[in-house]
């Protein structure tokens, strides 16, 4: 058969598109509420006065004039990310890993000069990268150390943590790596490697790629199931408190761990996709159901949410 | 929980007002539910023939009146020379010509045409006909009252009585009363119009016409009509005086009802009328139209708009169904296409190119625009400039295929220059896009997508009988907006979804 009995999945309590849009993303999204979350600057500071860490902020460029200024907030570092505020899918992310001597080196050995970079930041502010065209501006922030415990587990890019926060409930979990056939990016419709996370321990339950099943990552052929999050308890706590933050009832938080200063928050996304239902290898509906028939929730901080889920939706 | 409530009565209404609007145009108005359906209309000449005397002429002819079974949708009159008026009112209508002076043999024109109509009744009377006085010679007024005095025995209301003379007058051996009854110089027709007279009941001689296709030099057939009053109402039946069956209305025309004449001449001699028949199949819809012209009965509809503009709306109307199939297809099948509606908008193309014109044109102005556009995506241009050239190079590519087209002997490619090109500039624009970001595959993806749903609301929108429905019963508007509401809220999997999550039910 091709395709599986919709009455099985609904038994399994795997949530549909439709579902998600009308009775997730549309009730508990407030369409106000958008743009902090779609702007990673406006993420960044609210996240900044919410106490959730995030990577160091270098700089701003937000004219054209003060592109030349660009020098100034990156020559001290040893590594930093312009991004657009406003991009989509990862693009427009120029990464510096090395610094010598002026010179400045791309993940994958590429030298990339000064002036490049200006052109790449005058680019950003001309809204080459961002929906629609709109003029946006550059965001600079310092290099994410990856945690050591990562190293196999991802070809040539970022590991995140997906965490679906509902109603400040971080529901369901995923570790994303990015493959050679997901060109480094950690979008697992691109291709990269999904893996469910437990939400107690934040160990690997389950792998997926292109929504098929899989045990080892495909270009390090490392066992995905001795996957294990470091600082687990940290991570889950700093998403859960996205919530307050930004007042999203559904939202995705990608999270990231840093070497040195643990996890922190990367990105926010008011759309999350269904893909991490099949990186649990489990619906998400009957977790979100039991929220939703929770009372006096908005009563709970963050470490009683986190309690709550850590009981009741660990899978180990 | 209310708002569900509140939306699901709101549905059911839409529905249900879409419904009943649609059921109660094609009752009130007859609009037929297939494009195909026929009516028959009669087109029925009647002749005059008469000798002018050299002096002013009236001619009056009785003309039909509205009756059970036929709608007249037009009269005219031809004949040259004469003043022509029809004169309603009165006891029957008339068409009346008149002249100055006319010498010698005259030929008069009268033409209607009737719809055969099953919801068109019969007149009511409002008022019995008058009884008449005449004196009869002492035998034939003795024989007359044995006869009505027989029929009277074995009869209990006008209608049996009348049937009771009939069986008398067309009985196999004539009594001898009878006999001497019509043995004078009258016809079975007015004997029993003057003894129903006589037996204080009242009576209208009818002039029939037998409806056949493709008769000539007909004549009317006389009827009579006895009336009978009864509950305060005036009913009436017809009698043919020749037979004692009853009188089949199927295919009968009461042409004259006027009591008196078919034709009153002044001026003439030697009258003759005489009458011939074809029989029409016209297209319901049409002969319809023609009969609500003469009722005013359609002007709150689209049929009140000028002819051109009504085509507009034929494919305006169009438009909620393809809408419908791309609702359809993205939350029940959860096809991808580029651009939410572009689909329906292509379909549209497609209705005016047809479909492999259409296709063939599309395709190839696609990707040849994508070639061309992905050199343009080197020139790191603003984006408002960007598309604005894409769209010059898209009119470009029309112009230059539609003069290949022609060139090589093609018409049919002239008919690329249908395309909606600002649309085709955004598809090209989105897909290039599409191609850096995710590659060839996605780009295939949503093409192809968009594609089928195009093909698909084309099949839909183009489809004779969808057609025809959308336009006339504007009601179903109503019901393919409920229909959208619903799948609007619908919350269940998609087709592709199905196909995605199947790994997790496999697992077991």
């Amino acid at each position: 058969m091709y395709f599986c009995n919709p009455f099985k999945l609904k038994r399994k309590g795997i949530m549909g598109m439709n579902q998600r849009n009308s009775g997730y993303i549309g009730r508990y999204n407030p369409r106000k509420l958008y743009p902090l979350v779609d702007n990673k600057l406006k993420t960044k500071i609210i996240a900044r006065n919410a106490k959730v860490t995030t990577p160091a902020l270098l700089g701003v460029i937000s004219i054209q004039a003060e592109v030349q200024n660009v020098e100034s907030f990156i020559k001290e570092t040893t590594g930093f990310v312009i991004k657009p505020a406003k991009g989509s899918g990862g693009k427009g992310i120029l990464v510096i890993t090395k610094i010598e001597n002026g010179r400045y080196f791309k993940a994958n050995g590429e030298e990339e000069s000064l002036p490049e970079i200006k052109r790449h930041v005058t680019d950003i502010l001309a809204g080459l990268f961002s929906l629609g065209g709109s003029a946006d501006v550059a965001v600079v922030e310092a290099l994410i150390q990856f945690d050591n415990a990562f190293d196999g587990f991802s070809f040539e890019g970022v590991p995140d943590v997906r965490v679906i926060v509902f109603k400040g409930f971080p529901v369901m979990a995923m570790m994303r790596l990015s493959t050679a056939a997901s060109d480094g990016k950690a979008n697992l419709h691109q291709g990269a490697v999904g893996v469910g996370l437990d939400i107690a321990t934040g160990k690997a339950l389950h792998a997926v790629q292109f929504d098929r099943p899989i045990e080892y990552h495909p270009d390090t052929n490392k066992e995905l199931k001795t996957l294990e999050v470091p600082k687990w308890e940290r991570l889950i706590y700093l998403a859960a408190s996205c919530y307050e933050m930004t007042g999203m009832g559904y939202l995705g938080t990608d999270m990231v761990l840093d070497r040195y200063l643990g996890p922190m928050l990367l990105e926010l996304n008011a759309r999350p996709g269904l893909a991490i239902q099949i990186a649990n290898g489990q619906g998400i509906l009957p977790r979100l159901k039991l929220i939703e028939s929770l009372q006096n929730t908005e009563r709970m901080d963050a470490e009683a949410r986190v309690a709550f889920c850590q009981k009741h939706f660990s899978q180990s | 929980m209310n708002a569900r409530i509140f939306f699901f009565v709101l549905v059911a209404a839409l529905f249900l007002l879409g419904i009943s609007q649609t059921v109660q145009r094609h009752l009130a108005f007859d609009i037929p539910w297939m494009p195909g359906e026929t009516r028959t209309i009669w087109n029925i000449d009647a002749k005059i023939d008469f000798n002018a005397l050299g002096k002013p002429v009236i001619a009056s002819l009785t003309t039909p009146k509205m009756q059970a079974g036929y709608t007249q949708l037009s009269q005219n009159a031809a004949s040259p020379g004469y003043g022509l008026s029809f004169l309603e009112g009165g006891i029957a209508p008339q068409a009346q010509w008149t002249i100055r002076k006319a010498l010698g043999e005259q030929t008069l024109y009268y033409n209607i045409q009737l719809l055969a109509d099953n919801k068109s009744k019969d007149q009511q009377y409002t008022e019995m006909p008058a009884l008449f006085d005449k004196e009869y010679d002492p035998a034939t007024l003795a024989a007359g009252t044995e006869i009505i005095r027989e029929a009277f025995k074995t009869s209990a209301d006008p209608f049996s009585f009348t049937r009771e003379l009939l069986k008398v007058l067309n009985a196999q051996q004539p009594s001898q009363n009878t006999s001497l009854l019509l043995t004078s110089k009258i016809n079975k027709t007015d004997l029993l119009i003057a003894l129903l007279n006589k037996a204080k009941i009242a009576t209208k001689k009818i002039g029939a016409l037998h409806l056949e296709d493709g008769r000539r030099r007909q004549h009317l057939q006389p009827l009579v009509e006895v009336f009978q009053e009864k509950d305060g109402g005036i009913t009436s039946q017809l009698f043919d005086a020749n037979s004692t069956s009853a009188v089949n209305r199927q295919n009968l025309l009461l042409w004259d009802q006027s009591d008196k004449a078919l034709l009153e001449l002044v001026g003439g001699e030697n009258s003759k009328v005489s009458f011939s028949m074809i029989k029409q199949e016209q297209a319901a819809l049409a002969a319809i139209l023609q009969k609500a012209d003469n009722e005013h009965l359609f002007n709150f509809s689209i049929h009140s708009l000028p002819v051109e503009d009504q085509s507009l709306f034929k494919g305006i109307l169009m438009i909620p169904l393809g809408v419908m199939i791309v609702v359809m297809m993205r939350v029940l099948v959860g096809l991808k296409t580029s651009g939410t509606f572009m689909p329906v908008l292509i379909a549209m193309a497609f209705i005016q190119t047809s479909l492999v014109t259409g296709l063939v044109g599309f395709i190839l102005l696609v990707a040849v625009g994508l070639v061309i556009r992905s050199y343009l995506s080197h020139l790191n241009l603003l984006l408002v400039a960007r598309i604005s050239t894409v769209i010059i190079m898209v009119i470009l590519l029309i112009t230059l295929f539609g003069v290949l087209a022609y060139k090589l002997g093609l018409t049919e490619g002239l008919k690329i220059t249908f395309f909606p090109m600002i649309i085709l500039s955004w598809t090209i624009e989105r897909m290039s896009v599409l191609w850096e970001e995710e590659g060839a595959k996605e780009v295939m993806l949503q093409g192809g997508g968009s594609l089928i749903v195009a093909v698909l609301a084309y099949f839909v929108m183009s489809n004779p009988i969808a057609r025809h429905l959308m336009f006339n019963f504007i009601g179903l508007q109503f019901v393919v907006m409920a229909l959208v509401l619903l799948l609007g809220s619908y919350t269940g999997y998609r087709l592709s979804e199905l196909r995605r999550f199947k790994p997790l039910v496999d697992k077991e």
